[in-house]
């Protein structure tokens, strides 16, 4: 018997190289929610199509949590075959020491450039003239998604904007739902903090802050607004006691939350659940207030290796994950805006619609993740969910340490 | 080592000091080497990857005016003071109860010691479910009609160290318990005959003659108790994240978080620069003490 099986597994073995440039590629990434995993899929199937083959290195957690694993994976001498990252400064620095493989041969061949919308996203991964990523999809963080079945048992009509969602909140209070789902996450309520900065600041209030890290405009009175009305947030919350975004987001879904504030991704979920946008729940981009998304997104990185074929192999996956077709079909699962202009997103869903018209307006702004450096992010992060946690905080003392750090941004 | 001046001194017993090579090389650069690397970046400018650029004391300027730092010093204090209290007077009433020469001492030894055997993170997931408001001990009161009832520490940011507590207790409570009845199995039977005869009553016994006599096992039982509460990391990971808010964070997330997550090296190396200082405070005098006292006692 074993001796069978030892000579089927030789005979397996010796049979790998006659396979046509087969070539594993482990692909590192943090999408494990259903909807992500849907999504991811799609890549996978297509990598495996033409050959090759994915081998999945899904970390569960947030970004926080994969960020440091992939990092210290690359920086440690065993890179993978493939990583998602967001773009911008996350990776610069692994750019520089040159631990990441340079696409701009094939960006070049196939016209990157022309096909990339908006362009920007492009830049993100450009450094000193090279480009090192693949975009992959367009996500923004500044939406409120509502559950219709929650507003209709507290017998109130669903919010057309934020204004309306505080007024329609102690009516939800009476039915016994929670008005604002919010995951314990620091990064759910820097995100919650950002989007009712461009909301209710203003998209040049966000801009200086962001951008250009100016410390006056987080001390003016226009900030002051939006902390107020974050601490007024934080009281909504209260009873919310769910830790990842999915199952906040879950508890919009089973109508246990009026809304939430979370990033489109969140869609995935809903289609999971097969509800139906506009029917069984709505989405407010920018709060309903200013009509504005931030054009973030992930990027796949190409981790230097010296086996010139996983290098082919990386290259192969690079061109096609921005191919007409595996964009489309990855964007519909995942629910974000595919990255170039030029496809057909007929099936798209009503959120969908909404996103793409407001980047066709150019109504778009840079997301945090790719102006401000993980260190400033990160105490960013700590200040507001401290602050959603301890109401002993007041609004003011809040501004006051916001401010600090925007000072000491670098 | 050999350090006189006569050198064939220093080739006495080659071999055996070819033999030892490898480890010495290895605490000094791995223990000692890393230490001083450590301690030289967090002077640094380092982000993502170590540099150079000297900054002097401002990544401890920064650190001291951390409001997250500050309550991760606190939780520690208050970790590791209650968990030092706790877990030895735990520890020793269970060991001086299993010591009555009860029935199914193995079976009673084993369950207190079975937590141990499970990781932090099983057992900050065990208690995280436990400690839930929604399904743990506090549905199970309301259940029975107590419907006021609360008890909800990870979700109270003023308790919820101690919710962590609860859970590193009764982990780490079981291997204490086992050291103190080993200790207590060490103590000659004709001290207890004795203490009979001069009708001395048996809580007496113990605190008078038994626990002094046990004074090395105290000792190591600190010293493992001691080395626990510093690293704890992954119950608060396991069980709360640092949260709700920062409530719960400890020293030693805020280095993980801030070098690796942050990609903030220099901010990550002072803190726990910060933490060996801490710890040598303690230690050194201890060690002193300790080890002089053994001395002159021999």
């Amino acid at each position: 018997m074993k001796l069978k099986t030892l000579a089927a597994a030789l005979m397996i073995t010796a049979g790998i190289p006659l396979a046509a440039q087969a070539t594993d590629l482990e692909v590192t990434h943090w999408w494990t929610s259903g909807g992500e995993a849907a999504a991811v899929a799609e890549f996978a199937k297509a990598f495996n199509a033409g050959g090759d083959k994915w081998v999945d290195g899904a970390i569960a957690g947030s970004g926080g949590v994969a960020r440091p694993i992939i990092i210290s994976r690359i920086i440690g001498g065993d890179p993978m075959g493939a990583t998602q990252l967001n773009h911008g400064r996350q990776a610069e620095e692994l750019v520089e020491a040159g631990l990441m493989l340079d696409l701009t041969e094939i960006a070049e061949a196939e016209g990157w450039r022309d096909i990339v919308n908006p362009v920007r996203l492009l830049d993100g991964c450009t450094v000193d003239g090279k480009i090192y990523c693949v975009p992959v999809n367009i996500h923004s963080p500044q939406w409120l998604w509502l559950s219709h079945a929650a507003y209709e048992k507290a017998g109130v009509a669903v919010p057309s904007n934020w204004d309306e969602f505080v007024a329609a909140a102690p009516k939800l209070r009476e039915a016994g739902i929670v008005p604002l789902a919010m995951g314990q996450q620091s990064w759910q309520t820097q995100l919650a903090f950002d989007t009712m900065m461009v909301a209710v600041g203003g998209t040049d209030l966000f801009m200086s802050i962001l951008a250009d890290a100016d410390a006056e405009a987080a001390a003016s009175a226009k900030a002051t607004e939006v902390f107020e009305a974050y601490a007024a947030a934080r009281e909504l919350s209260d009873g919310s006691n769910v830790q990842d975004w999915n199952q906040a987001t879950n508890m919009v879904i089973t109508g246990k939350a009026g809304g939430q504030i979370m990033g489109d991704w969140a869609q995935g979920e809903f289609q999971v659940a097969n509800q139906v946008a506009g029917v069984d729940y709505t989405c407010l981009p920018g709060l309903g207030v200013n009509e504005v998304i931030a054009t973030g997104g992930d990027a796949f990185y190409f981790p230097k290796n010296d086996d010139p074929e996983i290098t082919a192999a990386q290259k192969r996956m690079a061109s096609q994950m921005i191919s007409k077709e595996v964009q489309v079909a990855f964007n519909l699962k995942k629910g974000s805006l595919p990255i170039r202009g030029d496809v057909d997103l007929s099936a798209a869903n009503d959120c969908m619609k909404k996103g793409l018209k407001i980047l066709a307006s150019g109504n778009i702004l840079p997301d945090g993740v790719n102006v401000q450096s993980a260190d400033t992010q990160g105490q960013i992060q700590d200040l507001m969910v401290e602050f959603w946690n301890d109401t002993d905080i007041t609004a003011a003392d809040a501004q006051e340490r916001y401010v600090a750090i925007i000072e000491d941004a670098d | 080592m050999a350090q006189t001046g006569r050198p064939t001194q220093l080739f006495r017993n080659k071999s055996a000091k070819i033999a030892a090579i490898p480890m010495v090389l290895t605490a000094l650069v791995v223990f000692v080497g890393a230490t001083l690397w450590t301690v030289f970046h967090s002077f640094t400018k380092s982000k993502l990857l170590p540099s150079t650029k000297f900054v002097g004391l401002d990544q401890y300027e920064r650190l001291w005016s951390q409001n997250r730092w500050l309550i991760s010093i606190e939780n520690l204090a208050i970790y590791g003071i209650c968990s030092m209290i706790f877990s030895l007077i735990i520890g020793f009433l269970l060991a001086a109860m299993l010591d009555q020469k009860i029935r199914f001492e193995n079976t009673f030894r084993s369950i207190f010691l079975y937590p141990f055997a499970l990781s932090f993170i099983v057992t900050g997931l065990v208690w995280q479910w436990i400690l839930n408001p929604e399904f743990g001990i506090q549905k199970i009161v309301r259940n029975l009609g107590f419907e006021n009832f609360v008890f909800d520490p990870l979700y109270n940011p003023d308790i919820v160290i101690y919710g962590i507590l609860i859970a590193g207790l009764w982990q780490g409570t079981g291997l204490i318990m086992c050291l103190m009845l080993a200790g207590l199995r060490g103590i000659d039977e004709d001290i207890w005959k004795a203490a009979r005869v001069d009708g001395i009553p048996m809580w007496k016994t113990y605190i008078f003659i038994v626990i002094p006599m046990m004074r090395a096992v105290f000792i190591t039982t600190l010293v493992i108790i001691a080395s626990g509460i510093v690293k704890v990391y992954d119950l608060v990971v396991a069980q709360t994240s640092g949260g709700p808010g920062i409530a719960s964070e400890v020293p030693a997330k805020y280095v993980y978080d801030y070098m690796f997550k942050n990609q903030n090296l220099g901010q990550g190396f002072a803190a726990s620069t910060m933490m060996l200082l801490s710890v040598l405070v303690i230690v050194v005098p201890w060690a002193y003490l300790e080890f002089k006292g053994e001395r002159s006692r021999g």
